[in-house]
């Protein structure tokens, strides 16, 4: 599933571009120095390659309904990690431009999701050791299902983690995580078994496009710890970063962080995760204050801090509702005025 | 006609809305892109039950799709076509969260109800923009910016070439789709195994086009970048453009206009 920008704040938004970013610009050199310039064409062409695959849809035994392949780990298999990654990453590009699947912002997210997960974890960590040489078609088909369902399994883990620490959607973690899991699960074993399929076909027709694909990364090298502990330090010094502008536009972290607190719901995990943030936020926000704020925000956020109990969550005066409700209305009516006019004027021209 | 043939249906409609001529379209690609990301940002930054202070925006967003001369039926059919997925997370919203946030006389509207308006609305101002940056900028002029605001140049080629060889083949998947579903009888050969052959054939079609591209591509001199004729070239209008559009959405952002709109027009039929 992709991220959408509505469902997004800016501090997670923010974090998971500056390690998208972070992982680009690595995968571009890693890419750059290959001197490989087969590759410029092939990465190309197989991005384009995705949208064309997902064109053909196929029915699954048993349910009829039809699903179609998503083609991250096919891509890790035939490209090696990092051409896949920034293949993976230009084709969610062009899915948030074009298909409004994701968007801009969100772009950092699903690119981790789909991305970095496939080519740096389920890849190297479980498809390489068990298909091993690529001799074996039973080694290649259980990789490539283990690899495509722990892939999914962890985008999918990532994109409720998402959405919970965003805190826009009401959804709590455990049902949410709940929902996910399975239907990622299924997912995965079709990914896996249609991926199986594809490579077991090219291994039969041509075997050395596979050989010389993705040739020379070693598996559970160090690399991959120092890549993660790059990206960790990144996460944690854009998180702090940003987290300043967070405080000073109150997004919906601070408010979900309110929330939970203020509610004293008991969902134990998510306490956890909210508690560590508040307190990294705490510690390092250098503008605690809330400069930007409008009076009646501000008038919420003292009423919660004076009355810590399950009621004290939304204190709103009725006047400040009407005003609300009747210059909203107004400019809802000049917003469409507006487009009726544009429209009028077209139509004469 | 299946979500994902209209969706390339929609490729060719955008690559046209994209080659018109605007005041909007003659802009600087790179003033686009930051007014985009600012706007998105500003939305994004909103609290989850804000509603009225959302509605600027789409005034802003109104008035540039209107000045590009984008038809709105267009986006719309895009947001509609998008939305299932937003609400069926905001959906939850009522369920989970039953603070009543706003009265109405005597009716008290729970925030969760508040919140999936809100998130409905940043959804169609998220995706809206986007639209609009593309449908008036272009692909390619898109990806020259991003590479001159500091976008990887290898990423840039990658989505150039796979744009070039988007349409390409996705004519060739739909007409092998198309192919096999004449040729297929109560269901037969529609399934996964028969599915990944074909893909497979599709992307031995594939290599070998890759390899021809790769062979002319050398031909002509190619070494990794792709140049253009006209470099991007800021002038002062650009500038004062972009200065413009960023206080504009900022003080939408700071200062919330409807409530004070409201006030004011409240005010003067009190008194």
């Amino acid at each position: 599933m992709h991220m959408a920008d509505a469902l997004l704040s800016p501090a997670v938004g923010g974090t998971f571009w500056a390690a998208t970013a972070g992982a680009t610009a690595w995968c571009a050199k890693k890419v750059q120095r290959e001197l490989d310039d087969r590759k410029v064409p092939l990465m190309g062409v197989l991005g384009a390659f995705v949208f064309a695959a997902q064109m053909i849809n196929f029915t699954l035994p048993g349910t009829g309904s039809s699903g179609h392949i998503g083609g991250g780990m096919l891509l890790a298999i035939l490209l090696g990690p990092h051409a896949a990654f920034l293949t993976i990453a230009s084709v969610l590009v062009v899915q948030a431009l074009f298909f409004a699947d994701g968007g801009l912002l969100a772009l950092g997210c699903n690119i981790f999701n789909l991305g970095f997960f496939p080519c740096f974890l389920a890849y190297p960590l479980l498809y390489k050791p068990l298909a091993g040489s690529g001799q074996n078609h039973k080694r290649i088909v259980a990789g490539a299902l283990l690899a495509a369902i722990v892939g999914l399994q962890l985008g999918a883990v990532a994109v409720v983690a998402e959405t919970v620490l965003s805190g826009i959607s009401a959804l709590p973690l455990q049902p949410f995580l709940w929902a996910m899991l399975p239907i990622h699960l299924a997912i995965g074993l079709v990914e896996g078994v249609i991926t199986a399929t594809v490579v077991l076909f090219v291994r039969q027709a041509r075997p050395e496009i596979l050989d010389c694909a993705a040739g020379g990364w070693a598996p559970g090298a160090r690399p991959i710890a120092k890549v993660l502990t790059a990206l960790a330090v990144a996460a944690m010094l854009t998180g702090g970063v940003f987290s300043w502008f967070a405080s000073a536009l109150p997004d919906g972290l601070e408010w979900s962080i309110e929330q939970a607190s203020g509610k004293g719901e008991p969902v134990a995990p998510t306490e956890g995760i909210h508690g560590l943030f508040a307190g990294v936020q705490e510690k390092i926000a250098l503008l605690p204050g809330y400069a930007f704020r409008t009076g009646d925000q501000q008038a919420v956020g003292e009423t919660v801090a004076h009355q810590a109990g399950p009621t004290a969550w939304p204190a709103v005066d009725p006047g400040t509702s009407v005003a609300g409700l009747v210059g909203g209305g107004l400019t809802l009516l000049l917003t469409i005025g507006l487009a009726l006019l544009f429209r009028k004027r077209r139509a004469i021209a | 006609m299946s979500a994902i043939e209209s969706a390339s249906f929609d490729l060719h409609r955008l690559d046209r809305l994209a080659a018109c001529d605007s005041a909007v379209h003659r802009l600087d690609p790179r003033v686009k892109v930051l007014i985009t990301l600012a706007f998105l940002v500003c939305v994004v930054s909103f609290d989850k039950y804000a509603i009225a202070g959302l509605l600027p925006f789409a005034l802003f967003l109104t008035l540039i799709i209107g000045l590009a001369g984008i038809p709105s039926g267009f986006i719309l059919n895009r947001l509609l076509l998008a939305a299932p997925l937003a609400l069926l997370i905001g959906l939850f919203n009522p369920v989970y969260d039953h603070q009543p946030l706003m009265r109405l006389g005597t009716l008290a509207i729970a925030g969760g109800w508040l919140s999936l308006l809100s998130l409905m609305l940043r959804f169609c101002l998220t995706v809206g923009v986007v639209l609009a940056l593309i449908a008036t900028t272009g692909f390619n002029a898109v990806c020259r910016a991003l590479e001159q605001l500091g976008m990887p140049s290898v990423l840039a080629v990658q989505l150039l070439l796979l744009y070039r060889y988007l349409f390409v083949l996705v004519e060739e998947g739909l007409r092998l789709n198309r192919a096999r579903a004449l040729r297929s009888f109560q269901g037969r050969g529609l399934g996964i195994r028969a599915c990944g052959f074909l893909l497979g054939s599709l992307l031995l079609r594939t290599l070998d086009r890759s390899q021809r591209i790769h062979l002319a591509m050398r031909c002509r001199g190619f070494d990794g970048t792709i140049r253009t004729r006209n470099p991007l070239r800021l002038n002062g209008r650009d500038v004062l453009i972009l200065a413009i559009a960023l206080a504009a959405l900022l003080a939408m952002r700071v200062f919330d206009g409807p409530l004070l709109l409201g006030r004011f027009v409240t005010g003067l039929l009190a008194s």
